[in-house]
């Protein structure tokens, strides 16, 4: 467990970290953007931002394969982004429009992208554990050596679907890993009201026999490292991995908590310690990255993202019959 | 024609399709070396193996959500509850996830999967274990709530359940599987939302599904005794609705009996009489009336619990009412 803790070394080549960065601002963009979209009334519902937490689902979607899968809970703009999804069909979804990803059905916490593998956006904590480990079982059943990733925040933990999915997992060796964002809060709850142990690789992973790891999150590369150890384990037939991932997310819950619960100061830290700035930081120590290309990569996401605002707002609405459209794949018949 | 208990009917659904289709496996708790709690699957997992016959640990919530999982992408599982009663701990994976995935995806995701299983009050089980669970599931678009009355229909409905590509809620009657009836062999597919009329009459309609059927039939054969002409229909499928039939034989008979061995209130028999009286209100010659489960839990006490169910008894007076017969 500890010598994952070392300083990271060079995980990818310079391509490939140069699109992660450029994806985790991709990601950062989008919120912040997605948000002050939300403050005009534009997206309604609940919003979760992702901001502070881009390098956990970066640096593990970074190294699948196209024909693996990824599953997630309600804070999902950021897994989606990271699995390949435009931001155009993510952020006409945001507007609850007909090119959206979900086709204006699902909203924030519903992003669905099939052809990328991305199975949700799950917003009943902890719900989408046990369909996680039911992907791994197909996998398995099939004879394949795909794998799938699941996330789920520190909360979830709390659930019985993820202790009896996990347990399953286990037994059966499935292709799962299991990624707790842990980024210290259930809502306004922090971990030490919440959860009788705090390493949480005791209850995720010693109390089912898997290997379990506390890693820094928000290293990139660590974060890709550990990954890439479980994939390959379970493309194995080794089964699953529970992977804590340490992390922060800068903003309340949902869009409408403040986070008074938390002191300025562990803020303050978090924010001196912002992953796309220490990842900025590495890259140009090592010679990877200059300010030009910074410059170059934050204008081009910006576009990026004007443009996914452009194609949102003059998306048209769902027709009103699309209420009783994908209900089911035989023709829907309302019980009216 | 073959003659075969209930249970051994959705055996041979089951064996039958999964021969079929590989994509096809069972998986619960006892279904694979107990050979199923009620000997539903007996002989499966010598048939086809543990990669197709699977044990599961007591977690209903963590199995459902997994047989979704897998459905989502591509198998098509069938998940045993060794009770209805059971699955009120996986009834969020059933409602938020089965039913929901491909509304919220806007259609990218189908979720082929049947959740099968015993119901109802089996005698002296208590009120933990006698649930009809079938209104519950019945009032979530999305989902197909079937509820087979008779051996054949027990396989052919099981076949098409397991065939459908949408989440199919399939309730057998603990008391049922035992029931032996002619079962026709090899391919008999009885299509989902299609109910069947179990005897024809022209005096009243009772409407009945699952266990209830055999009463409303015993009931209709004395009532034929004094001169009334009980036309019985099966609904077979709760969701959707077989509304054609139901307004057809209303039409003909101006009235109606909803018998269940569901508690009423919000039940089936609500929901069914809402929907002949917004269509056929000037058709109906007296009130619809309702036979159920009275209002309270199980008792364990076997007189107790035998009080409260639907007898003929109780058919017979309501049918006297809506036909204005002084008892």
């Amino acid at each position: 467990m500890s010598q994952l803790q070392t300083e990271a070394k060079p995980a990818v080549s310079r391509n490939q970290a140069l699109g992660w960065l450029r994806q985790m601002m991709t990601i950062r963009r989008f919120e912040e953007r997605a948000e002050m979209m939300y403050q005009k009334q534009k997206i309604g519902g609940f919003f979760h931002q992702y901001s502070g937490q881009e390098p956990v689902a970066v640096g593990s979607i970074g190294v699948l394969r196209e024909d693996d899968y990824v599953i997630t809970a309600y804070r999902d703009h950021g897994h989606a982004l990271a699995r390949g999804m435009e931001a155009k069909p993510a952020m006409a979804e945001l507007l609850g429009k007909a090119t959206g990803c979900s086709q204006g059905k699902g909203g924030s916490m519903h992003f669905f992208d099939a052809e990328k593998g991305f199975l949700g956006g799950h917003a009943i904590v902890g719900s989408h554990i046990p369909l996680a480990a039911g992907v791994a079982l197909a996998i398995k059943y099939r004879g394949g050596d795909q794998v799938c990733l699941c996330y789920f925040g520190d909360g979830a933990i709390n659930q019985g679907a993820f202790h009896e999915a996990l347990n399953m997992a286990a037994m059966w060796k499935l292709p799962v890993i299991y990624i707790v964002e842990n980024n210290r809060y259930a809502m306004g709850t922090s971990l030490e009201r919440s959860s009788a142990v705090l390493d949480l690789t005791i209850r995720g992973a010693t109390a089912y026999g898997i290997p379990g790891v506390s890693i820094n999150g928000n290293d990139i590369e660590l974060m890709a490292r550990t990954t890439r150890e479980a994939v390959n384990r379970a493309r194995n037939g080794e089964g699953p991995t529970f992977i804590d991932a340490q992390t922060y997310r800068y903003k309340g819950h949902s869009i409408s908590d403040p986070a008074k619960y938390r002191l300025k100061e562990e803020l303050d830290e978090a924010f001196r310690n912002d992953p796309i700035i220490n990842y900025q930081n590495l890259l140009k120590e090592r010679g990877w990255l200059n300010d030009e290309t910074i410059e170059r990569f934050t204008e081009e996401v910006k576009r990026e993202i004007e443009e996914s605002i452009a194609f949102a707002e003059e998306s048209p609405e769902p027709e009103l019959d699309a209420v009783f459209q994908h209900i089911s794949v035989a023709p829907h018949i309302p019980q009216e | 024609m073959p003659v075969l208990a209930y249970r051994e009917a959705l055996n041979q659904a089951m064996t039958e399709e999964m021969e079929r289709d590989d994509r096809v496996f069972l998986m619960g708790e006892e279904v694979a070396q107990y050979d199923g709690a009620y000997k539903v699957s007996q002989g499966m997992l010598k048939k086809f193996g543990e990669r197709r016959v699977i044990d599961t640990p007591i977690s209903e919530e963590g199995f459902a959500g997994m047989g979704i999982g897998a459905a989502m992408v591509g198998l098509r599982p069938i998940v045993e509850f060794m009770t209805f009663s059971f699955s009120l701990v996986a009834i969020d994976q059933i409602v938020n996830n089965a039913a929901n995935v491909r509304y919220m995806s806007g259609g990218q995701f189908a979720v082929p999967i049947v959740f099968r299983g015993s119901s109802g009050m089996a005698g002296c089980l208590g009120a933990t274990h006698s649930h009809r669970l079938e209104a519950w599931y019945a009032q979530v678009p999305g989902l197909t709530v079937v509820l087979p009355a008779t051996p054949a229909d027990a396989k052919g409905l099981l076949k098409s359940a397991i065939r459908s590509d949408d989440p199919v809620v399939f309730i057998e009657h603990e008391n049922l599987y035992g029931e032996k009836g002619d079962v026709p062999e090899g391919e008999h597919l009885v299509p989902i939302g299609k109910a069947d009329i179990k005897r024809a009459g022209d005096d009243v309609t009772l409407i009945t599904y699952s266990r209830s059927l055999k009463t409303t039939l015993a009931a209709a054969e004395k009532l034929a005794e004094e001169g009334i002409n009980a036309e019985v229909i099966d609904l077979r499928t709760i969701r959707p609705l077989d509304i054609d039939t139901l307004l057809e034989s209303v039409l003909k008979t101006h009235r109606a009996v909803i018998i269940e061995e569901d508690w009423p209130y919000c039940g089936i028999g609500a929901g069914i009489a809402d929907r002949i009286m917004q269509v056929a209100f000037d058709e109906l010659d007296a009130p619809i009336r309702r036979v159920y489960t009275r209002d309270a839990p199980i008792p364990y006490n076997r007189s107790l619990e035998a009080s409260m169910l639907p007898s003929v008894g109780r058919i017979i007076d309501q049918v006297h009412d809506v036909l204005y017969k002084k008892k």
